[in-house]
Order: C-alpha cells, then structure tokens, then sequence
C-alpha cells in the first residue's frame, strides 16, 4: 500500500510538471494542486482490495438497483427489481415472470425509487433491502445474502407510490404512501369533482421477521393530498411516522401553479402504534381489493404470484389522536428525521429555507390541544408551537436531508445545485459545496438510521452535460462523493450511474460480505424440473409440450443432441447448473427465440420457453464464458415438420 | 517396566488419530484462486479441504485427462487401512497390557514400532505409486495435452512432500493432524521399548 501511495503522489508530480510547463503563461491557479492529488488517493482502492461501503443505487426508471462500491464507485452488479433484465433472464425466464405479476396483468417495468436497508434497533442490520415501483404501485424486498429481488407486493388504492419504502426502527413496517389522491376504490367520475372525494392510501406492510414476508397489514386512507416522502420517527419518535404533503389544495389541473397556492401544505404525523393497536382490537374495515403478492422461492428457484383480494382500510376519523398536521411552508417535498428522532425536517421545494418541527414541541402541543382547525377532521397544529428551528440557508429549492454520526445535517438544494452542511438543534449553517449539476437526493450510509456511517455523503445529480466526454444528447445521470469527514466538505469524485439515480441506502461492506451466497446448494434445488444428476438429463414429450431436462457443466450440455421436436411444439427448456463452484454460472441461448437467454447460477434451475416455427438444425449455446471450452459448448435442435414421424430421441458424445 | 508398558499403551492409541483426522492435505492454489483448493487424504478416504473441492478440482483435471478422484470404494486402500490401523492399535495396546503384567519383554516393543514402521514406509510408497499413476497415466482424448521441453509428456503427480509447480499451478503436499499424532504415538513406542530395556539392563 505504501508503495502504491508513493508511486501515486510520483504520477502526480510529473502530471503537475507536465501541466506547469504547458500553463507558463496561465495565471498560476492550478486546478489540480495538492488537494486534488489528496482526493485520487482516497477515492482509490488497490486492485484486490475491498471498498469500505455498499451502496445500492436505485435506478429510477431502469426499475432496478445498482450495486456500487463506495469510495471508488465501481460497479458491482445491476439486481433487476420492477424490469425484465435480459442479463439474467429475470422476467423472462418461465420461473421469474410471475415477479411481475401485477393486477394488470404482466407489467415488466416501474420506476424505482427510494431503497432502504432493513434496521433492528435502528441500527442497519442488512438482511433486506425495500424499495418501491412508483408508477405501478409496488414494494419490493431483495435479500441481501443472493442480492436478488426476492418478493413484490402490489399496493392497492395507491397511485403513484412515491412517498416509500422506508422501514421503521426494527423493520415492524415498511411504508408505502400515495403520491396521487385518487377515488378509493377505483370509479368512473369527472375528475374535477375530485375535492373531497379523491383520497390518499398510506399502507403499512408488516415484514415477518424470520423470513421477510410481507403483507398489507393496514391502509390508512387519509385526506387527498399528495404524499411526497416519508420517514419513520427513531428513537424517541418511534412508533410515528411523518409525511410531507403537497397540493392540499387539492387541484386536479395546472398543478404547477394550482397546487401552489397555499403558503403552508403540512406534514402529517401518523402514530402508527395507536393504529396499529386499533386494528389488533377489530378496527377498520376490510374492503375488496385485487392486489398481487409475487414471492420468489430460493429453493425451488421459482417464483409464484397470488392475487390478494381484500385490505383492511382504517378511517383515520375514527381514531382520535392518531394523526396531526403540522404546517409547513412552501410545498415540502423531503421528510426526514434526525439520528435522535427529535427534529422532522421539511424542505420546502419552492423557498430557501428549511423547516424543522420539534418532536417534543408537538407532543406538548397535542396534550395542550393547541390546535388551528382541522382538515377533514384531522387537528391542525399551530405552526410556531412545533417549530423547532429554521435554516436561513441561502441556497434555494432545498430537498432532502441525511445525517452523519456528529450532530451535523446535509442538504441538497436542487435549484441553486449544492450541499449545504448545517447543524442539527442550532441550525446554524457551517459549510455548502456546489453540486454538478442539479442534485436530488444525497445519501450518507446509514444515514437515515440512528448510526449514521458519516465519512461520505453521495449526491445523485439530475444533470450531467459537460461532466464526462459527450455521447449523444442522452446521457447517464452523475453521482458525486463528498468527503465529510473534516468540518468542510471535499468533493472528491464523481461517477456515472445507470438509470436515474433516485436515492440510495449504503452500509459498511464487512455487515453484508460474510453473508453473501457464493452458490446455490444443489442437495437443495427443490425445482419441479430440475435435475440433481447430469445422468437424469432426458426429453419428455406430453402433447405438444416438451419438457428438456438438461443440465451445464464446464464445458457441455447434456444432451447437447436433441432431435423429434416439431413445428408447433411448445419447447420447455429446464436447464440445472451443476457447478458447485463460486461464480460460474451457465448460459443459455437458443436460435430465433422470442425471450432472452438465461444466466443459470451454480445449483439453480431455470426455464425458458421456445416455439419452433421452422423447420431445420438449430443451434443453442452457452452464453457466458465459462471455460477454455467455453466455444465448444453448444448443442442442436433438429425441427421436423408438424405431422413427422421422427422419434423423439437425445444423446451426448455418440458418433 | 510398568512405566514403559504405559507409554506403549498411549502411544498406540494415539494412532486413533487417524480416524478423526486426516492424515496428508494436498493444497492447488493459483492466481484465479486464492482460496486454494485442497485435498484432505483421510485413512478412509479422500474428502475436500472445502465443501466442493473434490468436484471442482476433478473438473479441472479433466481437462488433462485425469482420472476423477476416487471414492471410497474404489481403492482397497481405504477398505484395508482402518482395519490394519485397527489391529496394530489392538496389537499394541496387548503388547503393553502384557508388559504390564510382566509376561512379555521389551522387545516385543520394538518389534511392533519395526513392523509399524514397515508398514508406514510400505503406504507411502502405495501412495506415491497411486500419486504417480494418477498424474502421468492420462487419458488419450485429453482436450489439453502438454510436454515437457524434452518432448515427453507432462505429468501432473503432485509431490509427495514439500512444493511443486504444476503449470501456473503451486502444489503442496504435506502431512496434517492424523499423521502427526501417528509420528508421535510411534514415537512414543520407541521410547517404551527404550525404557523397558533401561529397565531391563538394571534389573
């Protein structure tokens, strides 16, 4: 490590030589001094070395996750959530397309948005990550030993499910709030009759804790506002949860500026365990609903989708004491909630400062009922009584808020593009740095825990040009890390991401390494058509279906021979990789075929449908180099015509 | 001679060993695999350092055509061994229950570290045979097939102690648990037998 530091700091100096002689009639500023030649050493991790974080990097509208690398910001996986992934099969394959089962049918694509580690204590305890499909509103759990999106529950009487996932202080819930009001349930009915008739579904999806289960326990169908964003109190909040609104105007039309119109839209605070304790009591009405509950076995290697048909929906009138508005200024959008759980802060998107309500302020504000009206019966609290402080910042547009571990927040500001550093109870402000460009959310690991990890902030950026060598005028969207360690904040790098990287959720690596699955276990492949033997490779005919049993080894597929397949046949092929070994997974690819390849992992089963529609030789192959044989590991299909009489037969290393 | 008899007890029944652990590792490490791969040779057979290294290591062996490792059952070997381990254990602990009681002399002593150490010399050789056929005797259809700069055909026999460098392969061959509680319970034999004839002599 040593050395690679000195060689670093040698390449410097001759880069620095090299740029002084061609800048001898510059002004002497030099953009790439010390400081600069400091950030590439901590920004670097030796080949062979491990970063020191996670992050998972939600894609936006590519419906899945990255997994990258912090600080170096390499990329280690992409893991497919709400979109078919022709890397993996995922959606393709006959046993991961009932993960996109949805009450609409097969819906092979959303808009993924905010990810969240699963905490107990309300410390990250990486077993899961949630995140939510905000166009078909769904959450989605990935199991953090196989990094691979594991169940998908449809949230009903939601439209545009932004304001999720995030998890309360042991996982109890993951939340998944409305963004759109819309009529619950579901009618024909003029739209610009929606005031007072549209609601907003705030749904609380209770996670078994052995196995990650979820299921609606609760809908909670509030007045129709929109929900933007959401975060569980910690600590001594626990057992609430905060929302911030928009449009409480409640306008259907021009919403840029009609839903703009009030000065104060609120944050509303739901206290989750008086509900919780009302539904455990009989409360609340069940309704019909039609919802999909998409559950992947790792066993099996099989998804399977359920329709669910009711939910249970709570009135939040019947519950007094269960929920309070706090007015806050200039259409929040962020919703965020310090380590200590004590402050909620607000941004107001369209003003310069930011709003941080007093948990204690509103307790006591609520016992004394100092309350201002209400709103659809729900009390209204008076603004200066919760008020626990203001950010006179400077900047404008401010978003969202993370913490580190030293009683400091960070801010993005979108409109002015830039971070700004301030202190959590003063709400003085200490430090800001620009962003490149336009930045939405930041995320500090564990950040949005009670044990922040605060040595990097990373900004997801909206906006790229001019960043990296032009390619077109679309473009992947930039990350930046800061360094936040010391009192000012360093930027220190920046990378391309895929997608739209909408939030993230990061961890330190040595909390998810050890657990990481490096095979699946053969002895325990419960697939219906896999194999546990190369020896048990055969061809089933039954009807028109044919069933292949093969199975990949490095560096053949048994039967790599296949013959007696027919026009008009529907071909199943089951493919079982025999590998027991870390990183070797089979591919496989047929000829003409309407789907995607599959990616078979050491010890899985997958399955891939093909209609032969003409007659011939055809060839398969795999697709991922497995070996020096890798190119010799092919096959044939021979297609008859539909009323042949060709015997179905197989065979492997017969002349 | 009471002393030596006991030394002679315990020190053939340190040869138990070989049943709970095992008695030679044979470890492949490469840059593409930095967990090495491993063999643990057992006195009952050949199982892998982890879970799947048998299958992975005879996944790489084929293609130099060797053979796949064998199970159990396949060698006599590992049929004939526990039970040869069992008598000499057997064998020794009489001898020294014998010593004890005064019926047998101390050479009975050496005589069974003698024949002990002939038979240890004998399955080493058996292995190094066994190791031998194993990495020169190659199949004919072998996808890769690589010589020697003198032109002869390359073996892949891992050493029988110490390292060797098979291709871009590093080779180590060396014993593990089972063998040093033998080496030190046959030991201890010699020592009895040492002793009983100290005893002998002053008597």
């Amino acid at each position: 490590m040593k050395n690679i530091k000195y060689s670093l700091i040698a390449l410097m100096g001759i880069a620095l030589m090299i740029s002084g002689c061609g800048n001898q009639n510059g002004n002497g500023s030099n953009k790439n001094g010390a400081l600069s030649s400091n950030n590439a050493e901590k920004v670097y991790v030796a080949p062979g070395e491990y970063d020191e974080f996670y992050a998972f990097v939600s894609g936006g509208y590519s419906g899945n996750i990255t997994v990258v690398g912090l600080p170096s910001g390499r990329l280690f996986k992409e893991i497919p959530v709400f979109s078919q992934f022709a890397t993996s099969g995922y959606g393709y394959s006959e046993e991961t397309k009932p993960m996109l089962n949805t009450s609409f049918g097969f819906v092979p694509w959303d808009d993924s948005h905010h990810p969240d580690i699963s905490q107990t204590n309300g410390e990250l305890d990486g077993r899961w990550v949630f995140i939510n499909g905000n166009n078909t509103p769904r959450i989605a759990r990935i199991d953090l030993t196989t990094f691979e999106t594991t169940e998908i529950i449809e949230i009903p009487n939601s439209g545009g499910n932004h304001s999720s996932a995030f998890v309360t202080e042991n996982t109890e819930y993951v939340i998944a709030g409305t963004r759109f009001a819309v009529p619950v349930p579901q009618r024909d009915m003029p739209i610009n009759e929606m005031k007072g008739n549209f609601k907003g579904a705030v749904s609380f999806i209770s996670v078994d804790q052995e196995t990650g289960r979820m299921g609606i326990k609760f809908q909670i169908l509030m007045p129709g506002f929109n929900y933007d964003l959401s975060h569980p109190g910690r600590g001594k909040s626990h057992g609430w949860h905060f929302l911030s609104t928009y449009n409480t105007e409640e306008a259907h039309s021009l919403m840029e500026v009609n839903a703009s119109q009030n000065d104060k839209d609120f944050i509303a605070a739901v206290n989750w365990k008086k509900i919780e304790e009302y539904v455990n009591n009989g409360g609340g009405t069940m309704m019909p609903a039609n919802y999909a509950h998409n559950v992947y076995d790792e066993h099996t290697h099989m998804a399977t989708s359920t329709m669910k048909k009711e939910v249970l929906t709570v009135d939040p009138t019947e519950i007094p004491g269960a929920i309070y508005f706090l007015p806050t200024p200039k259409s929040p959008h962020g919703c965020d909630v310090d380590p200590t759980g004590e402050y909620i802060i607000g941004n107001g998107k369209l003003s310069a400062d930011l709003t941080a309500h007093s948990f204690t302020k509103m307790i006591d504000a609520i016992e004394n009922e100092k309350f201002d009206g209400e709103a659809y019966g729900i009390p209204i609290l008076k603004f200066e009584d919760v008020l626990g402080g203001t950010v006179s910042s400077g900047g404008l547009g401010p978003l969202h808020t993370e913490f580190d571990d030293k009683g400091n927040a960070y801010t993005t500001f979108f409109i002015s593009s830039e971070i700004v550093k301030w202190k959590v109870g003063t709400f003085e402000v200490i430090d800001r740095k620009p962003c490149y460009y336009s930045v939405g959310h930041l995320m500090i690991p564990g950040g949005n825990s009670q044990k922040p990890f605060g040595k990097y902030v990373l900004a997801m950026n909206k906006i790229t040009k001019d960043r990296y060598l032009p390619v077109g005028p679309e473009m992947e969207h930039s990350a930046q890390l800061y360094d936040i360690s010391g009192e000012k904040m360093e930027l220190i790098y920046d990378f391309p991401t895929h997608g739209e990287p909408h939030y993230a959720a990061g961890c330190p690596a040595e909390l998810l390494m050890a657990n990481s699955k490096k095979i699946y276990r053969l002895e325990e492949n419960k697939h219906p058509y896999g194999i546990n033997n190369p020896s048990e490779a055969r061809v089933e005919r039954n009807g028109k279906e044919v069933h292949i049993y093969m199975s990949t080894i490095r560096s053949h597929f048994t039967p790599d021979n296949i013959e007696g397949i027919k026009v008009g046949d529907e071909v199943y092929f089951h493919i079982t990789n025999h590998e027991q070994d870390f990183d070797v997974p089979h591919g496989f690819a047929m000829m003409g075929q309407n789907t995607s390849e599959l990616l078979i992992m050491p010890g899985q089963t997958k399955t891939s449908i093909w209609l032969p529609k003409k007659v011939g030789v055809w060839p398969f192959y795999c697709t991922d180099f497995c070996s020096a044989l890798h190119q010799e590991m092919q096959g044939y299909v021979r297609v008859s015509p539909a009323n042949s009489d060709v015997e179905l037969s197989w065979s492997l290393g017969e002349d | 001679m009471k002393k030596a008899s006991v030394i002679m007890i315990i020190g053939s029944l340190l040869l138990l060993g070989l049943f709970a652990f095992p008695l030679w590792n044979i470890e492949l490490g490469a840059p593409q695999y930095p967990d090495p791969l491993g063999l643990n040779i057992h006195i009952d057979g050949i199982r892998g350092q982890n879970e799947f290294d048998v299958q992975n290591i005879d996944g790489l062996n084929h293609y130099i055509g060797m053979k796949v490792l064998p199970k159990s059952h396949e060698m006599w070997e590992f049929t004939w061994f526990p039970r040869i381990n069992i008598a000499m254990v057997s064998l020794g602990v009489l001898f020294g229950l014998l010593g004890f009681l005064g019926k047998i002399k101390y050479q009975w002593f050496f005589g069974w570290f003698i024949l002990m150490s002939i038979l240890g010399v004998l399955g080493m050789y058996d292995f190094n045979l066994w190791m031998t056929d194993y990495g020169t005797n190659l199949d004919p259809k072998a996808i890769l097939k690589l010589q020697n700069p003198d032109g002869t055909p390359m073996s892949y026999k891992p050493p029988l102690l110490g390292h060797s460098k098979m291709l871009n392969f590093d080779a180590y061959s060396y014993p593990r648990m089972g063998a040093y509680m033998m080496f030190a319970g046959m030991g201890l034999t010699f020592v009895a037998g040492l002793i009983g004839w100290k005893a002998t002599k002053k008597s």
